[in-house]
């Protein structure tokens, strides 16, 4: 998508046309000779003189179909002119933009100096070549166990956090930005942080934690608020994922991407694409959604020969708290894994309230075990499982038939879904627990039970780590 | 005459083009100054849509657009193993070196063979000039990796008499080895053919898939088998470990020959195969798994108009490797992705919607696609039968299994592994629901594991069934009234479920014992349970003794017993007996203390 457009029949790069035929959503169509290309940038002038941008979603000999960034609202069909820019949407970049903030197409809006650009790249981005990929391993902790202990990070992994209206995603994902580190280590990193419709005091909230932590100056920030035009919300993750990018490939530096939230950026899609009277998927949403969200999804990992990563955490919120929704599930099918928040676990005062059966890390494996984490957390962890899972399932069942009916080792299991929960997920937004520490609750928990339950767990290990009595 | 005419318009990743008289359906145009590769998907008069298989940014109307006189084909030939392609077969190990860049840029072309590298290539005795050739016929050999011998056929649509043939030596694919005459005309051969993608290679006779392909995988060999030849999916919602599993089929398979496509799903997933493959080895060979093996990718973020056509690029190439006499296991991670792409291109040339967008004939090309699977005898000499068996993903939106991929897969695939969510988020992998699940090659199979491994297989096999099926009921009247009135016999099947789910049916991919059980240690394993639970059943019969009383006796050997999928390995099987005995050693004493 980085390829230059080729002047073949423009003289100059830049191609002007007054001719607005309709106007309609988000988009206008234009009137103009040919030579206009598929996906280029425009620069739409008001008769007040005001400046806008849009791209090219559609051209055919004479008429342009152009998506306006920052809406249509005040554009007329006469004294408005449009000029095609004979290039695609740019980002400069520089390591620069860190401790600034920006707009979300890329533009200043601290007050600060303008970006010397060392580099201009295309937002959109190339799809990376799976034979220039590393496969992710290095374990990252994050200090908090329920993501540690049950569902680990790698550096290079996309892990969403689906989240609900009103739960504490933002603090975790704070948290998790604060003290995540990759022990043994003492490497460049960065933060990119891409708001996508957010409200103002989401922003505030990140922005004051940022120079709280004073990691201000480590920190990249690409803003458009709620009452900001929705279809800067389709460019903004990509623009701030073009900076991670250089940052990472061209930086050598360990960029932690976060993005919320990605429904709001699903909406502008369906807005657009309804304006195109395009056939819709389910619920409306395009068809092609999958595609587009794993535009922006992929853009993270670990590559041959160079040092940086990306490591994404998007987080959006599942209207009604439904998983099956479109966006979190199509976003399940792409990122590596999802951390899924519970408004019961959060009712009942646990925090994180992350629902550990419901959340997955695809890329675990490779990132625990000896060396990486301890001997024993592979077996400890798919216990744990297969222990919470029987034990919430006893759980529902005892509130039918009742707790006395269930055997003494069926009750055991419901103290340690208890436990679980309570000591093991249950911890506070400053503790920063090491992967030791984590792995020893869970023996705690664990030890709950009978040592002849522990199926999944080697005997060596029971022997080592099992407390008895 | 090639076509020239120019492009109308340019949206997403369809191209109208004009002055296309003469275009053909499904030809192969290049579009632009820098010749992307595109297929033509309508002509209306003059007037050709183009599906464009690399990004159309920067396209603009007036462009020239050619015709190639061809339809969309792959090059078959020796160089074809151990590589990774995109969706319409270019190298893409080859495009990182030449472009020198980190990601794939668009426009770069190579020939999906390597045109310089020599293959030592061995006629054939039979192969002698004035020999009467028939297509299909294999004329020499190359050793195309340690574990391939690829065998050079005359292309399937070329007969006629041998005029010439190259004695031993090195060549490349593209010199000439040997001549026929066919009809007056003379036919250079050379050591690969080229083939349409979306049409399936000739075959002579197509044979009953009665071969189960041993997979290592305890719940599909034993449970629900797969036949050489055969059609099976995998249906699940996210995280429910589609992937892993067909990494687990692509890896420790009987097939000779491998061909993953991952179509639209994870980069990094391609690359873990990249990076273990040539590592692992190959459990009945002890080869590293990558030399037979090829890759196809186009992952989610690639151009989704290659998306459609990498699962024809993927399955022609399997029904070469069976024309030459090899059972081929293809898999194709996700059939969902693909079907979207069909979605999205019928929705760019405004077709007709069907169910949730699909275009009509969604249901006819997931058909076309299963039925290129099958056991055959390839055409020409001598005789070779060989095997394509298909495996796809599928990827319910929502796990919802009423969508239309879904419904339309399996009225075409004769084995449905149907994963299951509630499995998957208590890591009870893999997550194959015993109850939604089938194979209809189960009967089929048995006869190989009565004369192979055990004369009561399938006996066995529907005695732990039964079990899994009565555990289903069992739990449904604990639901309403607890444990407390089950009869000894239904608790009995709760205890004995549990064993077969903890200690069989469990299977952990990334342990070096438990990933991989052949037929043999498989059926110890379920042996071992039966005996227990018939040695159990024969007590608790007699009404003295309960269920209760039972359990406490023997919990420690169980659980021993439920860890030995991964703490007993392949050449210690007896250690599955003893424990058996020790435990029906336990379940006696118990009887005597009476």
């Amino acid at each position: 998508m980085s390829a230059h457009i080729k002047d073949k029949k423009r003289l100059s790069g830049v191609l002007e046309s007054k001719e607005v035929m309709m106007i309609k959503g988000p988009l206008i169509f234009v009137k103009a000779s040919s030579g206009v290309s598929y996906d280029e940038l425009v620069e739409i002038e008001l008769s007040s003189g005001e400046k806008r941008r849009g791209r090219v979603l559609d051209v055919s000999t004479g008429v342009a179909v152009i998506q306006v960034f920052e809406g249509t609202t005040g554009i007329s069909t006469t004294g408005t002119s449009v000029r095609f820019l004979g290039k695609t949407l740019e980002l400069g970049v520089s390591e620069d933009m860190l401790g600034r903030i920006f707009n979300g197409l890329g533009d200043p809006i601290d007050g600060g100096p303008a970006i010397v650009a060392e580099e201009k790249r295309d937002v959109n981005g190339d799809p990376l070549n799976p034979t220039s990929r590393a496969y992710p391993k290095d374990f990252i902790q994050t200090g908090v166990s329920a993501i540690d202990g049950m569902n680990t990070l790698v550096r290079g992994q996309k892990l969403p956090i689906f989240s609900g209206g009103g739960l504490p995603h933002n603090l975790l994902a704070a948290q998790i930005a604060r003290q995540s580190v990759v022990r043994g280590e003492n490497e460049q990193f960065a933060v990119v942080f891409a708001a996508i419709g957010v409200k103002y005091d989401e922003f505030l909230f990140f922005k004051k934690f940022f120079e709280e932590t004073g990691a201000r100056n480590k920190v990249a920030m690409f803003v458009n608020l709620a009452n900001e035009p929705a279809m800067i919300r389709l460019m903004t993750p990509r623009v701030a994922l073009t900076l991670a990018e250089y940052l990472a490939y061209e930086r050598d530096m360990h960029v932690l991407a976060i993005i919320t939230d990605m429904t709001n950026y699903a909406e502008a899609l369906r807005e657009v694409s309804s304006a195109r009277e395009e056939i819709p998927g389910r619920q409306g949403y395009p068809g092609y959604m999958y595609s587009d969200l794993a535009s922006i999804y992929e853009r993270a990992g670990r590559t041959v020969g160079k040092k940086g990563s990306i490591t994404q955490m998007p987080i959006l919120s599942m209207p009604n708290d439904d998983i099956t929704h479109p966006i979190p599930d199509l976003t399940g099918y792409i990122t590596e894994g999802q951390i899924v928040l519970d408004r019961g676990l959060y009712n009942r005062g646990i925090y994180p309230p992350i629902n550990v059966l419901m959340s997955l890390s695809r890329l675990m494996k490779e990132g625990i075990g000896p060396g990486k984490t301890r001997e024993d957390h592979d077996d400890v962890y798919n216990q744990l499982y297969a222990a919470y899972s029987r034990s919430q399932e006893l759980k529902s069942l005892a509130t039918i038939i009742g707790e006395e009916s269930l055997s003494p080792t069926d009750k055991k299991y419901l103290r340690f879904g208890e436990a679980f929960e309570r000591s093991f997920i249950n911890q506070l937004p400053t503790e920063n627990r090491s992967i030791e520490e984590t792995l020893d609750i869970a023996w705690n928990v664990l030890s709950i039970l009978p040592e002849t339950e522990l199926t999944n767990v080697r005997p060596q290990y029971i022997e080592k780590y099992y407390r008895k009595g | 005459m090639s076509v020239l005419g120019r492009i109308r318009r340019i949206s997403g990743s369809l191209v109208v083009a004009e002055d296309m008289a003469g275009i053909k359906m499904y030809e192969v145009v290049e579009v632009g100054s820098e010749g992307l590769i595109g297929e033509v998907s309508r002509i209306e008069g003059d007037v050709a849509y183009i599906q464009v298989y690399e990004s159309t940014s920067g396209l603009m109307p007036g462009d020239p657009v050619r015709g190639t006189g061809n339809p969309l084909a792959v090059e078959l030939g020796p160089g074809l193993m151990s590589q990774i392609y995109d969706g319409v077969q270019r190298p893409l190990e080859g495009i990182r070196e030449l472009s020198k860049s980190i990601f794939v840029k668009r426009g770069v072309k190579l020939p999906a063979l390597p045109r310089d590298k020599k293959w030592h290539f061995v006629p054939n005795q039979q192969a002698k000039p004035g020999t009467k050739l028939s297509g299909g016929t294999v004329i020499g050999t190359v050793k195309e990796t340690e574990l391939i011998e690829h065998r050079i056929m005359v292309p399937p649509n070329v007969h006629g008499i041998l005029k010439e043939i190259q004695s031993e030596g090195e060549y490349t694919v593209e010199d000439i080895i040997g001549e026929v005459e066919s009809d007056g005309k003379k036919i250079p051969l050379r050591l690969y053919h080229t083939w349409p993608v979306r049409l399936p290679r000739p075959y002579l006779d197509k044979l009953e898939p009665t071969e189960p392909l041993i997979t290592g995988l305890r719940i599909i060999d034993t449970l629900f088998p797969i036949a050489k030849g055969g059609t099976a999916a995998i249906p699940g919602g996210f995280g429910t470990g589609k992937t892993v599993t067909l990494h687990g089929l692509a890896q420790w398979s009987e097939a000779k020959v491998v061909i993953y496509i991952g179509c639209g799903e994870r980069g990094n997933e391609m690359t873990e195969v990249l990076e273990r493959f040539p590592e692992y080895k190959d459990p009945w060979t002890g080869r590293p798994l990558m030399d037979r093996t090829i890759l196809i990718a186009n992952t989610s973020n690639m151009p989704v108009a290659a998306r459609e056509a990498s699962i024809y690029v993927g399955v022609t190439m399997a029904e070469y490797y069976r024309d030459q006499g090899y059972d081929v296991l293809l898999v194709a991670d996700s059939t969902s992705r693909w079907a979207e792409a069909l979605r999205e291109i019928a929705g760019r040339l405004e077709e007709m919607p069907a169910e949730e967008g699909y275009p009509s004939y969604l249901a006819s090309r997931i058909a076309e696609f299963y039925e290129r699977a099958g056991r055959v005898v390839a055409l020409g000499d001598p005789r070779r039968v060989g095997s394509v068996t298909l495996g796809g993903a599928v990827s319910p939106p929502g796990g919802d299994f009423t969508e239309p991929v879904t419904s339309h897969t399996r009225r075409f695939v004769r084995v449905f592994w149907a994963l299951d969510t509630a499995l998957a988020y208590s890591r009870h992998y893999p997550a194959i629901n015993w109850l939604l699940s089938y194979s209809a090659y189960a009967d089929t199979v048995s006869e190989w594991w009565r004369k192979n491994v055990n004369e009561m297989w399938a006996e066995d096999r529907k005695k732990a069934l039964n079990i899994l099926y009565r555990e289903n009921e069992v739990r449904e009247i604990v639901r309403l009234v607890g444990t407390e009135g089950l009869s000894e016999t239904d608790k009995l099947v709760l205890f004995t479920a549990r064993l077969l789910k903890e200690g069989f049916l469990k299977q952990n991919a990334f342990d070096p014992i438990d990933a991989f059980s052949d037929p043999k240690r498989q059926y110890k394993m379920l042996r071992s349970i039966l005996t227990v639970h018939e040695a159990i059943s024969s007590i608790i019969s007699q009404g003295t003794i309960t269920m209760a009383e039972v359990e406490p006796v023997i919990t420690d050997l169980v659980a021993q017993l439920m860890r030995g999928r991964y703490t007993i390995p392949h050449d210690k099987l007896e250690e599955f007996d003893a424990l058996v005995e020790k435990i029906l050693e336990k379940l006696k004493g118990l009887q005597h203390a009476r």
